[in-house]
């Protein structure tokens, strides 16, 4: 994508965001009220909860704390299929490089982070690592922004719709039909 | 002994020497989620103080998502773990109804008939406990002594998603047995059921079945005669 499509594609998910935000706001006319005032000045283009830009997300993983693959779905064509094992196999390898990563960080500091964001010629991966271990994979079309914010709300619709799910057993593999569709909703909306 | 680390042994050796504070007074000091500071419990304050509070959505779904396993614990096959949503739901009904007619006062009403009653049910109780009406009342057709109100989204199902060897099982037992708990305190005796009706919009469309007791009609018969 060039860089004036990626202006048009932003310019007008902002728009479509003001729109849904002051609906979703209109119970606190304070709020809707800021709300008039900031859309006319520029803002700076966050996507938000349940609203995506013009973006690819090829695969979302799920890795909990051993290691384990526990969630694994394709969403738009660009990835090599793989066999579930090999899944389960790149899953742990995954998590022993994100072991060595978050060990040989150059400073001082004791506690890395690890490896956040991998860039190749034909994707970008980031990984996002909650406090409890669980790891979050998105592959997506390289040179993508806002990765971070993707990441997050897969974040979000995990700890709604697997973690308050008393049927999940935990650190198990997802199964859960909430899961599944807000996940679609959320990363093809318009498909 | 001087370090010894007992809470418990400290407190009571220091009551004795300073003050004739009962022995155990620190434990309300640390219980102090049931007594706040001015000493009252939850009972004594007016039952009118929580009526437009609210509840975390999310607070509520882990709740509820621990009263399901505890159920699920004890139990052999879907059907029972439904009655035992259900008769934890009758718990709440017959409290939430007494609260409801005290909370309106003089102009409480006592339903007779039985759409008074349904209505009842799908807007004062429903917006009482979700702050929304209830989607649908209808009548089925077939069967004279049956009725059905529907919600599109039961709160207590938004987070829930039944694994497929449980499909029959619909967590909305519970609002099922709250309903179950109205009726019977107005005297209308009816066995109430919760089933999944997904459509296109509403996946977890939701579905209460309200089946009478024969002398329920029996005796609506006799008014309309009348």
């Amino acid at each position: 994508m060039n860089v004036s499509g990626w202006f048009e594609a932003v310019a007008s998910c902002s728009s479509a965001t003001t729109n849904s935000r002051s609906q979703a706001l209109s119970l606190h006319p304070a709020a809707s009220h800021r709300e008039n005032l900031t859309s006319s000045s520029f803002k700076p283009p966050t996507p938000r909860p349940g609203h995506l830009p013009n973006m690819v997300v090829y695969a979302v993983l799920i890795l909990n704390k051993a290691g384990g693959l526990i969630y694994q779905r394709d969403f738009n064509p660009g990835l090599q299929k793989l066999s579930s094992n090999d899944y389960l196999i790149l899953a742990g390898t995954f998590h022993g490089v994100h072991a060595i990563t978050s060990q040989i960080s150059p400073t001082n500091e004791t506690s890395s982070s690890g490896l956040e964001v991998l860039e190749s010629e034909n994707f970008v991966m980031r990984c996002f690592q909650t406090l409890t271990g669980t790891k979050f994979l998105i592959f997506a079309e390289p040179r993508q922004q806002n990765l971070d914010v993707v990441v997050r709300r897969v974040y979000e619709l995990y700890a709604d719709y697997v973690m308050k799910n008393p049927f999940y057993q935990i650190e198990m593999p997802i199964r859960s039909e909430g899961f599944d569709r807000h996940l679609n909703s959320y990363i093809k909306p318009h498909q | 002994m001087n370090r010894d680390p007992s809470p418990f042994r400290t407190a009571s050796t220091a009551s004795t020497a300073t003050s004739p504070t009962p022995k155990y007074a620190n434990l309300t000091a640390s219980t102090n989620l049931r007594y706040s500071l001015t000493r009252k419990s939850i009972y004594d304050r007016h039952l009118n103080r929580t009526k437009t509070s609210e509840l975390s959505k999310s607070a509520f779904a882990f709740l509820f998502g621990e009263m399901v396993q505890y159920a699920q614990k004890k139990v052999y096959g879907v059907q029972d773990l439904e009655k035992k949503l259900n008769l934890h739901g009758y718990a709440v009904g017959q409290r939430f109804l007494e609260l409801l007619l005290w909370r309106d006062g003089r102009t409480a009403k006592r339903e007779t008939r039985i759409l008074g009653i349904l209505q009842f049910i799908s807007h004062q109780l429903y917006r009482a406990i979700f702050q929304k009406q209830a989607d649908t009342l209808e009548k089925v057709r077939e069967n004279e002594d049956e009725y059905m109100i529907s919600d599109n989204d039961p709160v207590v199902n938004t987070y829930i998603s039944v694994p497929k060897e449980m499909s029959q099982l619909n967590c909305g037992a519970f609002i099922a047995g709250i309903i179950e708990a109205v009726l019977d305190g107005h005297c209308f005796p009816a066995k109430v059921t919760a089933h999944t009706a997904p459509n296109e919009l509403w996946p977890g469309r939701t579905v209460f079945l309200i089946k009478f007791e024969p002398e329920v009609l029996e005796r609506e018969a006799l008014r309309v005669g009348s």
